[in-house]
């Protein structure tokens, strides 16, 4: 493994990163969108038990939900990679393909947290209920591994779509499902049975959970197994990841 | 030690045979060229020297290293330059070569060093800090070449160099690849699908087909074995003519592609006439008449009975065409 091509392929992403204004901006919008009308619009008729107000409610759901959407999309970075024969400069370079998925899962993961902070900031502007300084390292924490499970889930299935018309389209019949089940918008608590068990196989809920928890002091699970689980799914992502890359070709 | 050796290289695409048992000895210092159609196998044997696609069957050995069990070493002695671009666009040129020179471990003071060193040879000095998107195709060219030696490789491999570019910009590369072959000392293995380039830069060339080396040797003598000059005649019915002319003792070959005929003369000056004069005999017309010193396409027509050129512009090659014009 070499820390310097790690470093290098980080040091990529957060050039492309500063250089597109466009994209930062328009991934940001999305989630305020939700935020701010579905907060207003719901907060006005919904009565959370436990929780003071709507807003509060909905903001750490919609902070995973930042994260999520822009950890699985860095996968596409990728397949402009391959489309545009970059990617078979990275794969004749010496260095291991795991260093080469591990420096896109730290970019990946840089980019989704810078996103997920900035969100946090507009959700405070609009008066949702902000972390105290320490909680903040345990929301950092979270968004940590939210962001490198899901960048290793999209790195792990850009490896194997080549095609970049399919891979937006794969990613969003994917983690739609995973943010309507994650509580974000409603607590699962109250949900039906049924659907309450699909849930707790979603990942995206025990960030979205612990974020809660850390947030407004509102959660299902204990913090710690909330961190636990998460840790457990980023790890596996991870070595997913860095197993399809291995076997990758240009 | 041999720069590179291949015994018996072979590849299949789904029961299609890319490359087929390719044996193939390059010397240190060589300037090697594969000549051939597109399709002919080239890029396929390139991208398993360089180790990204394993071979199904054979060997090959890079610097010294089998390139299926020792890829990293292999991969430290070579540089490359593909046929399609691989730069990235939204760095600027020397990001690029940046970002080269760490992912193959280069110090930062060599780094920098080195950075200034290539792109003074390639004469990219002042776009240094221009985002490569902005760079003309040549200029892209030119900074992969530079890209590709930078970290001072044993090896070179060169694959189609000069497709689709400019004259000028064409004799530009030539000089770069030239001067690293004399200068830097290293050893090029370039594939290109031009005449010209192989007759003017290689040392020795190998012609290959459908997968298949079909003569190697250095240009000249490549040239010299067709002994005469070549005579191309415009006729209608070029198959009838063909049976005509190769009665005749002064005309040592026929071949035919599509109207043309191509014949492989001694003292074409004065036999010349009198082929014209047959045609004429017979009440045909010639409709044009070329005269030349034997050139490489020649050595291809003669072991393969076709032009170099018939084979382009499938589909997927007009595709990819367009895709590099708009690329570059």
């Amino acid at each position: 493994m070499s820390a310097q091509a790690i470093y290098v392929l980080w040091l990529r992403d957060m050039k492309w990163f500063l250089r597109a204004k466009a994209r930062i901006i328009s991934t940001i919008v999305m989630p305020f969108l939700w935020l701010a009308i579905l907060g207003m619009g719901l907060g006005a008729v919904t009565q959370i038990p436990g929780v003071g107000n709507y807003i509060d409610f909905l903001a750490p759901g919609i902070v995973a939900m930042a994260i999520l959407f822009n950890a699985t999309m860095t996968g596409v970075s990728v397949l402009w990679d391959r489309q545009f024969g970059f990617l078979k400069e990275i794969l004749v370079a010496p260095v291991s393909r795991i260093s080469i998925m591990l420096g896109k899962t730290f970019g990946g993961t840089t980019t989704s947290i810078i996103q997920g902070l900035m969100l946090l900031f507009v959700a405070g502007l609009i008066g949702a209920k902000m972390p105290d300084p320490a909680g903040f390292f345990l929301v950092l924490l979270f968004m940590i591994l939210l962001g490198i499970g899901f960048v290793g889930l999209g790195l792990a299935i850009a490896s194997r779509i080549t095609d970049p018309v399919a891979f937006p389209l794969v990613i969003n019949f994917l983690i739609m499902p995973l943010f309507f089940l994650s509580g974000a918008i409603f607590p699962l608590g109250m949900a039906p049975e049924w659907l309450r068990v699909i849930a707790y196989i979603d990942p995206v809920a025990y960030g979205v959970d612990g974020l809660r928890g850390v947030m407004i002091g509102v959660s299902e699970f204990p913090i710690w197994l909330d961190l636990a689980i998460l840790g457990i799914f980023s790890l596996a992502m991870v070595l997913l990841g860095a197993y399809l890359f291995k076997k990758m070709s240009a | 030690m041999r720069a590179i050796f291949t015994n018996g290289l072979t590849r299949e695409f789904n029961g299609l045979t890319a490359v087929d048992h390719v044996n193939l000895q390059i010397e240190k210092g060589e300037l090697f060229g594969l000549l051939g159609p597109n399709g002919a196998g080239k890029t396929t044997l390139i991208h398993m020297l360089c180790t990204i696609l394993p071979p199904t069957e054979g060997t090959a050995k890079v610097a010294g290293f089998d390139v299926y069990k020792e890829p990293d070493s292999v991969r430290t002695s070579i540089g490359i330059v593909f046929q399609d671009p691989s730069l990235d666009n939204r760095l600027t040129g020397k990001e690029n070569l940046d970002f080269h020179g760490r992912v193959y471990g280069m110090s930062k003071t060599l780094r920098e060093k080195r950075i200034d060193e290539v792109l003074k040879l390639v004469e990219l000095e002042d776009r240094a800090n221009a985002l490569v998107e902005t760079y003309s195709s040549g200029m892209r060219r030119r900074l992969e070449i530079a890209r590709s030696f930078m970290h001072h490789p044993e090896i070179m491999f060169l694959d189609e160099p000069t497709l689709g570019l400019d004259p000028q910009t064409r004799r530009k590369i030539w000089e770069h690849v030239q001067m690293l072959n004399k200068q830097e000392k290293i050893t090029i293995l370039l594939t290109t699908h031009y005449m010209d380039e192989a007759d003017y830069l290689c040392g020795r060339v190998g012609i290959i087909d459908h997968g298949r080396i079909i003569a190697l040797d250095n240009p000249k003598k490549l040239k010299d074995q067709l002994e005469g000059d070549i005579v191309s005649l415009e006729v209608p019915l070029p198959k009838k003519y063909a049976e005509i002319f190769r009665r005749r003792k002064y005309v040592k070959e026929v071949k035919i592609v599509g109207d043309y005929l191509y014949l492989t003369v001694t003292g074409s000056e004065k036999v010349v006439p009198k082929l014209i004069d047959i045609v004429a005999r017979r009440g045909g017309k010639v409709r044009s008449v070329g005269c030349r010193s034997p050139t490489l396409e020649d050595v291809f027509i003669r072991y393969t009975g076709r032009g170099i050129r018939e084979e382009e512009g499938g589909i997927k090659e007009q595709m990819r065409a367009h895709v590099r014009a708009h690329m570059r």
